[in-house]
């Protein structure tokens, strides 16, 4: 145990917090709390660890739109951007997705930026943003910063292109005249339900198709074997013809508690089919 | 014991809290506003809500110490006459759920505006009741609001 165990870092700028990710790599960073505080009682050594609260961090809030670029500060909640009518007429794939995201007490605190780094592969935010060619900014004391594309985030599940000194600063997306836009989630029910299945996809001219799965692979997968069938050849016969294409992309869903592999490979190929009709 | 300051049901306050403490924790144990109720601890059920800055949110997933600086308002807060129309539509039985539904539905209340793009029933989902079957619920929310917009109409 370090001797920082248990304390938590409030810094007010992002300098001072990235000096402090350099100091102690092993600070957990806190955004919106509503995946690190899930049963946060019974995690006890939970308790021991030393954190590093974000949510004052002005320098991350706000969102900005120039001519090319959306620019989200990983303050950003789901709620900034439901609210937000610029997205409303632009991007409704994002308000779609956050709408989703667990109901409004969850929609308020939880940042886009944290459903990135929490990795999961059953996510919401994430393959919407996927679908729209999302960059991920990342800050250190040491190197500066960097820039990961979303779709090549994830090396494994829950493994990702972050350094332990590193902060997601801020998310930016091209800007895109979208003559496309489908955001789907195939859970329990309406609310509070995480994806049995979940496609987010986009097309404009000067892009082309881009297609993201969820909960059917360890990471969330952008499917560019798919995306180029369907720039080639357009929406096949029958939802079987996206078959290979999807399996050479590593749609490989597994059994768990929300669901099977036999419906999740079904149910991907049927929503997309269906989005394209 | 560090202390953390606050806006809490309107007045300023100074808080004691542990590094570890939900703001549930804080509110019920630290400061016994036992309004506020824990059901699930995961940020499912909504029994535990508050208005953080004007917005709802779980206090079970909540650190103490991001309430600093914020405007924190509890069940508490909520004035007595304005919950009429949930008593009178049935919107509570046993009660669990009762202080995060006044809290959302006072939300609601406070910003009619949310209904040109969602649903009563999209913005009352994170509060879980298992004994009214919700449509209680749901009509209580939607007198208050009619009342709400009878009163303004009424004044000139
Ligand atoms: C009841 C409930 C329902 C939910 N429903 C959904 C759902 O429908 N869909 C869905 O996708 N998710 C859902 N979630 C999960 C969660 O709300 C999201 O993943 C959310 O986006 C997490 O963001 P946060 O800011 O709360 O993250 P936190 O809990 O604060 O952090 C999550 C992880 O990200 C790291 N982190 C956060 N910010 C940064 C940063 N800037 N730089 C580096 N690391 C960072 C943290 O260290 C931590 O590892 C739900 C959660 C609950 C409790
Ligand atoms: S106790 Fe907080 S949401 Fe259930
Ligand atoms: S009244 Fe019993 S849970 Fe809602």
């Amino acid at each position: 145990m370090n001797a920082d165990a248990g304390t938590i870092a409030m810094p007010d700028t992002i300098d001072e917090a990235l000096d402090a990710m350099a100091a102690n790599p092993d600070l957990i960073p806190v955004a919106g709390a509503t995946d690190l505080f899930v049963h946060w009682p019974e995690h006890l050594e939970a308790h021991e660890r030393s954190y590093l609260d974000l949510s004052h961090l002005h320098e991350l809030r706000g969102i900005t739109f120039t001519e090319e670029t959306i620019t989200l500060g990983a303050g950003t909640s789901y709620w900034d951007v439901i609210r937000d009518p610029r997205f409303r007429d632009e991007l409704p794939i994002l308000v779609n997705a956050a709408r989703t995201v667990g109901a409004v007490q969850i929609q308020t605190r939880g940042t886009w930026a944290g459903n990135i780094a929490n990795a999961s592969p059953a996510a919401d935010g994430v393959p919407a943003l996927m679908a729209c060619d999302a960059t991920v900014h990342l800050a250190s004391a040491a190197r500066g910063e960097t820039t990961v594309p979303l779709a090549d985030f994830y090396l494994g599940y829950k493994q990702m292109r972050r350094e332990p000194d590193e902060l997601i600063t801020r998310i930016t997306l091209p800007r895109r005249a979208y003559d496309f836009q489908y955001f789907e989630k195939v859970g329990a029910r309406n609310a509070q339900t995480i994806a049995k299945v979940g496609v987010s996809m986009t097309h404009a001219a000067e892009s082309g198709w881009r297609i993201a799965a969820a909960s059917v692979a360890p990471v969330t997968l952008r499917c560019r074997n798919l995306e180029a069938q369907l720039d080639d050849e357009g929406r096949p016969a029958s939802p079987d013809d996206f078959e290979s294409a999807l399996q050479a992309d590593g749609v490989a869903p597994i059994d768990d508690i929300r669901s099977t592999a036999a419906y999740r490979s079904k149910v991907i190929a049927c929503i997309i089919w269906h989005a394209l009709a | 014991m560090p202390q953390i300051q606050l806006t809490l049901n309107g007045s300023p306050a100074t808080v004691d809290y542990e590094p570890h403490h939900r703001l549930l924790d804080t509110l019920r144990y630290g400061l016994a506003l036992t309004g506020t109720k824990e059901g699930c601890g995961e940020g499912e059920c909504g029994a535990c809500t508050v208005l953080i800055d004007g917005r709802p949110a779980n206090s079970c997933l909540v650190p103490t110490y991001q309430a600093r600086g914020c405007d924190v308002r509890t069940v508490e807060s909520i004035p007595a006459e304005t919950l009429r129309p949930l008593l009178e539509s049935g919107a509570t039985q046993c009660g669990a759920c009762t202080p995060g539904v006044v809290v959302t539905s006072a939300w609601v209340r406070s910003n009619p505006e949310l209904i040109e793009t969602h649903t009563l029933r999209q913005l009352m989902a994170g509060n879980l009741c298992r004994c009214t079957g919700y449509d209680g619920i749901i009509d209580g929310v939607q007198q208050g609001l009619d009342m709400d917009a009878e009163s303004r109409g009424a004044k000139p």
